[in-house]
């Protein structure tokens, strides 16, 4: 098996790993308070507004809004950490039919996994100061990197049939 | 590095009973289940249970004008089971589906595994019965709810979905330290590698997933960078409207909870769109390498071929167009759908067929 496969494949199985250990943990020990809270605000807004309390009930729609932002990043690291290393796992596959040298294939490899792991970690990252420059710059930099390698390998594919 | 062994009979590998067997079979059975699934729940629950959802919001905002606290409760425990319902669905369709796709992708492993061939077996057995067990839990959640459960707010069925998911991740992390021993030079089980043979299915289904794929990366930035941020601040602005308007009793509440709808249309058609063609994408490449195994006329492995691919791109372009063309959007996506399930089952079909030859041996020509 050549570098560049070896490094997608197990770059892929440990990062399959670390998204379902974290479904895990947020299943068990997050997700539920998570569901609580959203719903909890959001009725919350509807109890106040018709004691017609206003600024109560705009309050609880904006903690909503905080709640959902939190729980739709943290269910997007789970879904896009696993989904990305199954394709990195696929690409491991056939990494040798893209029509670059050794080198640069374990370049495109090095590139597919850097991107994978640091995207969705930008993105839950923006859970902990929301807004953050730096987690949405990671995230932003992680998804570029991965477009672009999966391009590259799109490219090497077209290339070994030419 | 260990060296490998190329086959130059496919039938090696393919033992009866093996472990990629196993898991090739489960992996494209779980696909077609999860999608079946989808298509069913796309049709007969999806747009019931958002209609459902509009009436009890527009049910909350005229008991927030009629001053009306205990209607208001009631009111969104309703919303909570409808929202429970819809969620569970959604997510036995996507977990039944990836875990068939890890399962085709274990098959694909199977020969840098350095494991024992009946170790490497009950892995497969248990990763599959993990892979059903998970939807299966998941679907209960709504049903089972905390019947007789010790817990505050986990129940016996997401217990079950838990115990199935640490499963899946124990068979994983055994693969995986297979794969290290692979990568240290331990001896393997000399299992040789899938076929390399570059037919016309394998390279189409390449390409194709190749280009869904980088399809669906594309929308997804672009969703990110221009509508995630924008629905996130609109959605809290329509609920401050639904309630500024119920509350002063100025009648926009019908338009606030259409306008509500709308946005959660057009959210969940976009998600939708994007996950559906990396994931049909994902599932065309891997089933590149299957093909091989599929005992078909090589006419009819085109078809298969061609019909999963256009099936996968009619499902995510129809489901966009939802916003603009309504339910024949929907019907059309939902076709699309089903012909990524025909597809999938003719496959299925030809793999059973080529292992029936195999196992038959040289009785099969008689």
């Amino acid at each position: 098996m050549s570098t560049g496969r070896g490094v997608l494949v197990m770059g892929g199985l440990v990062l399959a790993a670390l998204g379902m250990l974290y479904g895990l943990h947020y299943a068990i020990f997050v997700e539920h308070q998570t569901l609580n809270r959203m719903g909890g605000s959001l009725a919350q807004a509807f109890l106040s507004a018709a004691q017609r309390n206003m600024v109560d009930a705009h309050g609880a729609i904006d903690a909503y809004a905080s709640t959902k932002y939190d729980y739709v990043r943290q269910v997007d690291v789970h879904s896009h950490w696993i989904g990305l290393a199954m394709v990195l796992i696929v690409l491991g596959g056939v990494l040798d039919n893209v029509a670059f040298s050794p080198r640069v294939r374990t370049w495109i490899a090095v590139a597919l996994v850097a991107g994978s792991f640091a995207f969705p970690l930008g993105v839950i990252l923006q859970t902990v100061s929301q807004g953050g420059a730096i987690a949405s710059t990671l995230a932003l930099l992680g998804s570029a990197i991965v477009t672009i390698a999966l391009g590259a390998v799109a490219w090497g594919f077209a290339r070994s049939r030419a | 590095m260990s060296t490998q062994v190329v086959s130059t009979n496919i039938a090696e590998t393919f033992a009866p009973m093996s472990a990629r067997r196993l898991l090739i079979f489960g992996g494209i059975a779980l696909i077609a289940g999860g999608m079946l699934f989808g298509d069913i729940f796309a049709v007969f629950v999806l747009h019931q249970n958002g209609g459902q959802t509009g009436r009890a919001i527009l049910a909350a905002s005229e008991a927030v004008n009629a001053r009306n606290a205990l209607a208001v409760k009631e009111v969104f425990q309703q919303i909570g089971g409808l929202l429970e319902e819809h969620g569970t669905k959604v997510d036995t369709h996507v977990h039944m589906t990836d875990a068939g796709y890890l399962a085709l992708l274990l098959a694909l492993m199977q020969p840098y595994v350095v494991l024992s061939p009946r170790l490497k077996k009950l892995l497969a057995g248990l990763f599959l019965t993990g892979g059903l067990l998970l939807p299966v839990g998941i679907f209960l959640i709504h049903y089972v709810a905390l019947a007789y459960s010790p817990f505050a707010v986990i129940g016996w069925a997401s217990v079950l979905a838990d115990s199935a998911g640490a499963l899946l991740i124990f068979v994983l992390l055994a693969e995986g330290y297979g794969f290290c021993m692979f990568f240290q030079g331990k001896a393997s089980g000399r299992e040789p590698e899938l076929p390399t043979q570059r037919t016309w299915e394998r390279r189409t289904l390449m390409s194709g997933g190749a280009l869904l794929i980088l399809a669906g990366f594309l929308y997804g930035a672009w969703y990110a960078g221009v509508d995630l941020y924008r629905h996130e601040a609109r959605e809290a602005q329509i609920l401050k409207d639904m309630l500024d308007n119920s509350a002063s009793g100025q009648g926009g509440a019908v338009v606030a909870v259409a306008d509500y709808g709308s946005l959660a249309a057009e959210r969940t058609v976009k998600i939708a769109a994007h996950s559906h063609v990396i994931e049909f994408g994902l599932l065309a490449m891997l089933l590149s390498f299957v093909q091989p195994y599929v005992g078909l006329s090589e006419r009819w492995k085109r078809r298969w071929v061609v019909l999963l691919l256009v099936g996968s791109a009619i499902l995510p372009v129809f489901v966009l167009l939802e916003m603009n063309l309504g339910l024949v959007a929907a019907a059309i996506a939902d076709i699309g759908g089903l012909l990524v399930i025909i597809a999938l089952t003719g496959m299925l079909v030809g793999v059973l067929r080529y292992s029936g030859r195999l196992d038959l041996g040289p009785e099969a020509g008689a």
